[in-house]
């Protein structure tokens, strides 16, 4: 069981003055000092949490109300701008990188009285299924230290279940808030894309990148989308929030539910015991009176394909920017500009970011873009169109988060291809840009932890919070 | 050297590209001041100008409604639907590794520029325009083992006029920079400053024996004069026609333009041109522009040079005069001279004097100060009644202006105004009399010459009366009395 109360309640409490903040701050800082094996956490900021904690208990003590998290302790994946410590994005090339500002998210947690603890580990720039491409260590699964925790947002997952702090960020281009959420038990919600405001976030495709929170339950989750949802002048791509508060959760009649199960996500590429505890929850939806059909989405399948052609051109043109002349790593041995560019980049980048802008580079290149590039374009909108069907005939749709629970570390290091089939069932709704959330469902053989992927339409995040708290409700 | 002979057995063909900077308050895509002319480095810059991470272009509504005003300057209405992509390539002055601009939709496609060269009237179709951000500015001190970057110009909007190859002549491709120039000026988008390189110029040239089949073509870049693209595409011509004459080949590449030598030089060959790796950019949704935001930005849009070319020439003018005044129009807009002119168009007589003082009084005036005398045109019609009743000799109308205009004095009476400052033409008869008898006095020659008929000697006597009466005699009577006074 969490250690730490409801979001909600830790506020109220922080509000009143039952709770102090300093103290919530020095808890979540002690948890992840005992934690340090686990390698979630890049980098702790004492000096500015605390800061902030004084400040709230001043102002508290002054019969000031302080906000809808006041004195709340989060954890931000390293690839949020913050204060307080240095933004790596968990890379060698932006190693040193003091953010000069604070990520729109980051501001609107902090307006409502959060407070960040730390950074979390990841893969670095996002790059990665496992947290293990980090360049600075490979994070733990909580559950078992053999165990990858998935990624991107490993080290934010792992700090949760670690109950370092009661809520953390993720970001979601491909699965990347999903499926270290399934492999960990934890809730994690990919919003509808634009629903949170990208900047201060570093890049890493523009066009799926999406911010979202993960913690223990689907209350949690709710009242941190309701913080930091909504549009933002610093960021074009954002869309209006709901108008009802997130927080707001319609108790979902389940009768009345007309749920679509993915046929092309189970079938036989699925593990055994994830099927087993997926049909397990279809059934318990069908008790309860769902309306429970099967559906197929013909060009899901050709969705990995189409990801890793999009989303690696639009990485290889956002890295463009670290280039060793204005911040972050600059190869000091350089005699030339091309010597800097070519040095500082060779060696202020992973192997796997390196991979992403060579496929990136070469889908774009003349002669390749109609081939390549379009033709993934093409295809993202025709499988747009079959989500768009597919929501005509049901409500939600629901499958598994990855076809398979927390692999072993290094068991897929060597096989790229390997490891890119982690997302094979996260990918199509990113580049649909559609609503999901992973709800732990139980646990394999092995007790690791299953997570089902909901689905929602487009901007439907609040009803799709509901479905998934009435799931939560059914699993305890 | 070419004879003339042979250089006219070549059709050269031009196209010009041309980068305007819009005068907009922040840069397209940064709440940052845009005006870098006196800024130190480095002061207009923000996380977006400095490509931080996670930094996110956000357009500035602005250089869309400049754009749309270029767009129907050029006779064009903007494209309903365009948007912006990334364009590759590393260089310190571009901060994030690539420029935002447009190629496959780009805001306006279409568009023509009307030219008026001395013997023609010429159109010169516009291929399209594309709304972009400016890079930065490199610069490297002599001697040293570093160069310098400024980023205070990077992520200014641009807008990129790219013209059909419609050019032919030197004097042609000076035309159209300077029309376009009247246009970014009339069209109030940009302050088309040329010494700040506002505008710049890209030549496109090639020549051929067939007037159907184009040459290989060179283009000359960063032109910032009319006469340097005059000069440049005069200078690539002659170059062109000498090697194909030689029986050598013409190199596909850019050219720079070295101004103090008159010579373009080679800078790369196209072997070495980049691939773009052109891509829509995710982070900037599609520019979808409503029809009523069109109509009435269009509805906004003042009088442009061909409108008043056409209104100017039903005075009579002269070509050379006409286009004295659109150039002083496009340089001092706030003066309004072209709408005053129209205010009047109705006293055909009174709208001449009006242009013949912008002309010859004003405008040198104002060229001369740097400034337009505020008062310029609130004592034009009183000059113009004194000067038609015998009150003010042409002359000293344009005197009297000159005074007003240099002192910036705002009599309520023009009248006695003219007459304190010593303007007012003398026509009292008995007062000329006196000087007429006076002149006729000291200069007993010249009477004798006139009582032996000869009448040039009248116009020398009447100079005479009029320095003794430093300017204010009407000639017309001294002339009437110098005869009566000696009986002719």
């Amino acid at each position: 069981m969490s250690g730490w109360m409801p979001i909600a309640d830790i506020a109220k409490q922080v509000n009143a003055g039952e709770l102090k903040a300093a103290e919530m701050v020095e808890r979540a800082l002690k948890v992840i000092n005992n934690n340090k094996k686990y390698n979630a956490v890049i980098a702790t900021m004492p000096d500015r949490a605390n800061l902030r904690a004084k400040e709230l208990d001043e102002r508290i003590a002054n019969g000031e109300y302080t906000g809808l998290l006041s004195g709340v302790p989060f954890i931000a994946k390293d690839n949020f701008l913050t204060f307080g410590s240095e933004t790596t994005a968990a890379s060698n090339i932006l190693r040193g990188f003091n953010a000069p500002y604070q990520a729109t998210a980051i501001e609107r947690l902090e307006a409502e009285g959060a407070i960040c603890v730390a950074k979390a580990n990841l893969d670095a720039f996002a790059h990665g299924g496992s947290t293990e491409n980090s360049d600075f260590m490979v994070t733990k699964n909580p559950h078992n230290e053999s165990r990858v925790p998935g990624g991107s947002s490993g080290g934010s997952a792992t700090a949760v279940m670690l109950d370092m702090a009661p809520f953390a960020l993720g970001t979601d281009t491909g699965g990347s808030i999903r499926l270290p959420a399934s492999f960990t038990g934890a809730v994690g919600l990919k919003p509808t894309y634009g629903l949170v405001s990208r900047s201060g976030v570093v890049a890493m495709a523009s066009s799926t990148d999406v911010i979202g929170p993960i913690a223990r339950t689907v209350e949690d989750i709710a009242l941190v989308l309701e913080v930091m949802s909504g549009q933002d002048e610093l960021d074009s791509t954002t869309i209006d929030r709901d108008p009802e508060p997130y927080t707001s959760l319609d108790r979902i009649s389940l009768n009345k539910v007309k749920v679509g199960v993915i046929k092309e996500h189970m079938g036989d590429g699925v593990d055994a015991d994830v099927r087993a505890r997926i049909q397990a929850t279809i059934e318990l939806l069908k008790n309860s009176g769902a309306d429970i059909r099967e559906l197929t989405l013909p060009s899901l399948d050709l969705a990995l394909a189409a990801y890793y052609i999009v989303v690696p051109a639009e990485i290889s043109s956002n890295l463009s920017r670290y280039d060793g002349q204005r911040y972050g790593f600059s190869h000091r041995d350089a005699t030339s500009l091309e010597e800097s560019y070519n040095w500082s980049r060779s060696e202020g980048f992973g192997r796997e970011a390196k991979r992403r802008i060579m496929i990136g580079t070469y889908v774009l290149s003349s002669g390749y873009y109609d081939a390549y590039y379009k033709k993934a374009q093409q295809l993202r909108t025709k499988l747009i169109d079959e989500f768009n069907q597919a929501f005509k005939a049901v409500d939600f749709l629901v499958g598994p988060v990855a076809p398979m629970t927390a692999f072993k570390i290094g068991e897929n290091t060597k096989d790229p291809l390997k490891m890119y089939l982690a997302d094979v069932m996260t990918v199509g709704v990113s580049l649909a840009g559609l609503p999901a959330i992973s709800v732990p469902v139980g646990v394999d053989g092995d007790s690791m932890p299953v997570g089902v992927q909901l689905i929602g339409q487009q901007k439907n995040d609040r009803k799709l919070l509901s479905l998934a708290k009435e799931i939560q409700g059914l699993m305890s | 050297m070419i004879s003339d002979v042979v250089r006219k057995t070549y059709t050269p063909t031009i196209g010009i590209e041309c980068h305007v900077q819009l005068k907009t308050i922040t840069k397209l895509f940064a709440a940052v001041g845009n005006d870098a002319r006196d800024a130190a480095p480095n002061t207009l810059v923000s996380h977006i100008c400095l490509g931080m991470p996670g930094a996110l272009p956000v357009l500035n509504k602005k250089a869309v409604e400049y754009a749309m005003r270029v767009a129907f300057g050029l006779n064009v209405a903007p494209q309903k639907y365009s948007y912006f992509e990334r364009k590759h390539y590393f260089y310190p002055d571009l901060p994030k590794g690539y420029q935002i601009s447009q190629l496959s939709q780009p805001i306006i496609l279409g568009g023509s520029v009307n030219l008026e060269l001395n013997d023609k009237h010429k159109v010169v179709r516009i291929n399209r325009v594309q709304l972009e951000e400016d890079a930065g500015k490199n610069t490297h001190p002599q001697g040293k083992n570093y160069s310098l970057v400024d980023l205070n110009r990077a992520g200014t909007p641009l807008l990129e006029v790219v013209s059909e190859p419609d050019i032919h002549s030197p004097a042609e491709a000076k035309a159209y920079a300077r029309e376009l120039w009247l246009l970014m000026r009339y069209a109030d988008v940009s302050d088309a400053d040329m010494f700040h390189g506002n505008m710049r110029f890209d030549v496109n040239v090639s020549v051929n024996k067939d007037p159907n089949l184009l040459g290989l073509r060179t283009e000359t870049k960063n032109l910032n004069s009319f006469r340097a693209v005059e000069k440049a595409v005069e200078y690539e011509i002659k170059r062109q026609i000498e090697l194909i004459e030689k029986g050598q080949i013409i190199v596909q590449e850019t050219r720079g333009w070295d101004d103090a030598k008159q010579k373009t030089f080679s800078q790369r060959s196209k072997e070495e041109a980049h691939d773009y790796r052109y891509m829509p950019d995710p982070d900037i949704p599609p520019v979808v522009l409503d029809d009523y935001v069109v109509e009435s930005v269009r509805k906004s849009m003042p009088v442009m040079p061909i409108e008043w070319r056409r209104r100017l020439a039903g005075l009579g003018l002269d070509r050379l005069v006409i286009e004295t005044l659109i150039d002083a129009q496009a340089e001092t807009p706030e003066a309004n001279y072209l709408p005053f002119i129209e205010e009047n168009l109705a006293e055909v007589a009174f709208s001449k004097f009006i242009v013949n003082h912008i002309v010859n009084t004003i405008d040198p005036i104002r060229k001369e100060t740097s400034r337009t005398a505020s008062n310029w045109d609130m004592y034009l019609k009183d000059i113009y009644d004194l000067q038609h009743t015998n009150k003010l000799s042409s002359t000293n109308a344009k005197a009297l202006l000159v005074t007003l205009l240099s002192s910036g004095a705002l009599p309520k009476d023009l009248a006695k105004y003219a007459e304190e400052q010593g303007f007012i033409q003398v026509s009292d008869e008995g007062e000329i009399a006196h000087i007429v008898s006076k002149v006729i006095k000291t200069n007993p020659k010249a009477a004798d010459d006139i009582k032996n008929g000869e009448e040039k000697a009248v116009g020398f006597l009447v100079g005479q009366v009029m320095q003794n009466s430093r300017g204010k005699a009407n000639p017309a009577l001294a002339q009437e009395l110098i005869k009566k006074q000696l009986d002719v």
